[in-house]
């Protein structure tokens, strides 16, 4: 049977449509490079959270791959990401470095105390003057780096285990304790 | 143990909508009066039963159950009741639910209002409307179940987007909703019509009714989140041309179009194909506009958690929904003839026109709404389109259709002739342009060439409106409710026209650094910052100013902005002071504190901005009133008809 193009021009425009919404659910929209990829760490010195005069920089986890999360307790996304970093924390495999962005000292102890603390240190930065150096222009964000202290990687918005071995376990060397 | 009886509830459900489109469908095809008796049965069963699941969920945010997964998301103990019973419809999950729960209310309003449909023809959309319902039901079950248990429970919940606890916002969705999902029943319509290869005005006059229905919530739905955006963002802006206020507007404009070219269909017999294309487009944008939302495709994950999984069942939805009907389409609309021949000035091809126009609107906005996808899949960057381009595209095809639809009301059917009505325009046109220099020379000294425009094409539309009551009136002839329908939609569609170029050419913007004591100046008024005190709401503590707004050294009102922080955490949320008035709204927002006792503070005068939304309620009343006109009774049409038959010519 003969099908006229005009009548089937809705159908095709459609099928157009389709292959650029697969094509766009591939893709994030969240994704924007950072500058800062495959560039050493901007080096930070700041007041730890829950010790004033303990100072965490970004020279403590030095000389081994870490994580880097920007986080504060008005983030509804931290939230949602905590008990993934938990999982993450308990895995082993790299430290997380915590850097709490125009927070409440009160509040974000109070938010580990009760929820569980991912971190081995974390940076208190309320004026959020490193998170401008790290380029950071929202909560929560993630950033790998490297044991050269390069940043190879970095997520924008909550991090979940999927996004977790999906996208950063393969930028680690196969270590000890892997899988 | 309720959460698993609502999740059990919508399992059942799911199954009865399998059962009405098999029943339905099947019945109709195989032409089996128990079948189609069945699945009419199988519609009050799935209404019941979807109900149930919504009313587990609300009994879970009423009784605050925490160990519900989704309450504990999005509600708070300290959450007053009504916004408790909102959140419901917060965020992703309930949403779902009531777009189900309002599917079933409309499959159940149909095959009540429909006994005099021929059998095979109502099961027909009695199944499709299933498929549709069954597509939901099984995106919820799959991917993304409101009672979903937290173990352990939680103490406190997350609470409910602060954003989001506000009188209209709460009402905005299940309005929204009502009109999105309302286009189902046309798109039903045109679908069990494809299907059976013909079409008859009857079908029309049916369509009418229930497109007009869900045309008016989605123009209420709309108007609400307009005026909320205003009061509550704090930028007092009224639109944004943002991907979700787009997503709910492109429906309307396909909606618009398509009760346009009902009356074409229906009056004349034309534009068969044509109202059934647009039919299927209105409701393929409002699952678009789901799916643009709800797989966060355009949106920044900062806006909305996404997840690939229900974006992908969404597609693969919403591909098989609107690519199985446009391929129907493709196949049999080309045996639908319509010819019958109309003349250049006739109604018929106003009416064209204003298809053209409105579908042209669609195209941008659609166009914009998608352009950074697009740019983004062929890897040429992330870009966005900007209000900007909107605001002036958008004039493109408005101007025309502004200026031909006072024309084309006036216009009779098949000829041309405007008759009498010819002089009576003339002097329409004329007092419409004298009344824009007048405004614009009186009210503002300003007579830009588009101002004056858009008050003369609002000034016109308005105008010529009127003309129609006025003239059956002066000839003692009736009004049938559809005409007076017409009338003030067309009418409203004026005001809002002379709002929104008020306020676009007129509107002040600008933020001052204020301490107490201090007075700002803008647009012929003193805002001055008078005291800053403390509040405590029942889930919140803020600052709320006083600013004494005076004019010419004169009192004019109080403002009272405040700055909210929600006990739960979160962003600060503004909530404007705003003084209404017809001819202005003076408008205040708190900005940030910027220490030592001074804040900063938006301060705005806002030139007929109520227009819009008053434009906005008549437009939504003229589609109410039409709605009920007698001929779309369709028994006691048919009645009637049988009285009538032999004295009809």
């Amino acid at each position: 049977m003969k099908l006229p193009l005009r009548f089937l021009a809705p159908a095709l425009a459609f099928a157009v449509l389709v292959g650029f919404f697969i094509a766009g659910l591939k893709r994030d929209p969240g994704e924007i490079p950072s500058p800062l990829i495959d560039k050493p760490v901007p080096a930070f010195s700041l007041e730890s959270l829950g010790d004033p005069a303990w100072r965490v920089g970004s020279a403590d986890l030095a000389g081994r791959p870490w994580l880097l999360n920007v986080w504060a307790t008005w983030c509804a996304g931290c939230r949602q990401e905590h008990d993934a970093l938990m999982s993450i924390a308990r895995e082993g495999r790299v430290p997380i470095m915590g850097l709490n962005w125009r927070d409440d000292r009160t509040l974000a102890l109070r938010w580990l105390a009760q929820l569980g603390n991912p971190y081995v240190s974390v940076a208190f930065d309320p004026e959020g003057r490193v998170a401008i150096d790290w380029g950071v222009y929202g909560a929560p964000e993630t950033f790998l780096i490297d044991a050269t202290g390069r940043v190879v990687k970095k997520h924008i918005g909550p991090i979940n285990l999927d996004v977790w071995q999906r996208e950063f376990l393969p930028l680690l060397p196969a270590g000890e304790g892997g899988p | 143990m309720i959460p698993e009886l609502g999740h059990f509830a919508l399992i059942v459900a799911l199954l009865l909508s399998i059962a009405q489109a098999v029943f339905g469908l099947g019945g109709a095809a195989r032409a089996n009066g128990a079948w189609l008796a069945a699945a009419r049965s199988a519609v009050v069963g799935q209404f019941v039963f979807v109900a149930l699941a919504f009313a587990a969920l609300s009994w879970a945010f009423v009784e605050r159950d925490f160990s519900v997964l989704y309450v504990a998301t999005n509600s708070h103990s300290e959450l007053p009741l009504f916004y408790r019973i909102a959140a419901v419809w917060g965020a992703h999950e309930g949403s779902l639910l009531l777009w189900a729960l309002c599917l079933a209310g409309w499959t159940l309003a149909v095959t009540a209002a429909s006994s005099s449909l021929e059998g095979p023809f109502r099961g027909r959309v009695i199944g499709i409307l299933a498929l549709i319902s069954i597509g939901f039901q099984l995106f919820m079950l799959a991917t993304s179940n409101p009672f979903e248990r937290l173990v352990p429970a939680a103490v406190e919940g997350r609470d409910l987007n602060p954003l989001l606890q506000d009188f209209a916002l709460a009402v905005h969705p299940p309005i929204l909703y009502l009109g999105y999902v309302g286009f189902a029943v046309a798109f039903a319509f045109a679908y069990a019509t494809l299907l059976e290869g013909r079409l008859d005005a009857a079908w029309a006059r049916w369509t009418r009714p229930w497109t007009l229905a869900a045309w008016l919530f989605l123009t209420v739905g709309i108007a609400l989140g307009s005026w909320w955006a205003y009061y509550e963002l704090g930028w007092g802006g009224w639109w944004f041309w943002d991907p979700v206020e787009n997503a709910s507007f492109m429906p309307w404009l396909a909606g618009t179009a398509l009760i346009h070219s009902l009356a074409v269909t229906e009056k004349r017999g034309l534009f068969k194909s044509w109202t059934l294309l647009l039919a299927v487009t209105a409701f393929s944008l409002s699952l678009l506009g789901t799916f643009l939302v709800r797989s966060g495709i355009l949106i920044s994950v900062h806006a909305f958690a996404t997840d690939p999984a229900r974006g992908a069942f969404i597609l693969a939805f919403l591909s098989a929904v609107i690519g199985g009907a446009l391929l129907l389409y493709a196949w049999r609309a080309p045996r639908l003839k319509s010819s019958a021949a109309f003349e250049m000035t006739s109604r018929e091809s106003f009416l064209l026109a204003n298809n053209a126009l409105l579908v042209a609107a669609l195209c941008l906005v659609l166009l914009g709404t998608l352009y950074p996808l697009f740019m983004d899949a062929l890897e040429l960057g992330k870009v966005t389109v900007g209000p900007p381009w909107f605001n002036l595209m958008f004039l493109v095809p408005m101007l025309p259709l502004a200026a031909l639809l006072g024309v084309g009301m006036h216009a009779a059917w098949k000829r041309g002739l405007l008759g009498t009505m010819k002089a009576r325009l003339w002097i329409a046109a004329v007092a419409a342009l004298a009344g824009a220099i007048l405004i614009g020379a009186a009210a503002y000294a300003d007579l830009r060439p588009m101002t004056t425009l858009g008050f003369a094409l609002a000034l016109w539309v308005m105008l010529s409106s009127l003309l129609i009551p006025v003239a059956r009136i002066r000839a003692r002839q009736t009004l049938p409710a559809a005409t007076l329908g017409m009338v003030v939609a067309h009418f409203g569609f004026g005001l809002a026209t002379f709002g929104i170029t008020g306020v676009q050419s007129f509107k002040i913007e600008k933020d001052f650094a204020l301490g107490i004591g201090d007075t700002a100046s803008l647009g012929g008024y003193d805002f001055r910052l008078t005291a800053l005190r403390d509040v405590q709401g029942p889930n919140f503590a803020g600052v709320e100013a006083d600013i004494v707004v005076s004019r010419d050294a004169e009192r004019v009102t109080v403002l009272r902005p405040q700055k909210r922080a929600y006990n739960s955490g979160g962003n600060p949320m503004t909530e404007a002071g705003i003084e209404v008035g017809p001819a202005r709204d003076l408008f205040a927002a708190l900005g940030d504190d910027l220490g030592q006792g001074r804040w900063s503070v938006r301060l705005q005068y806002k030139p007929l901005i109520r227009y819009i939304w008053l434009g906005a309620i008549f437009i939504a009343l003229g589609g109410a009133i039409a709605a009920f006109d007698r001929r779309y009774r369709f028994r006691a049409q048919a009645q009637a008809t049988e009285g009538t038959a032999v004295a009809a010519p």
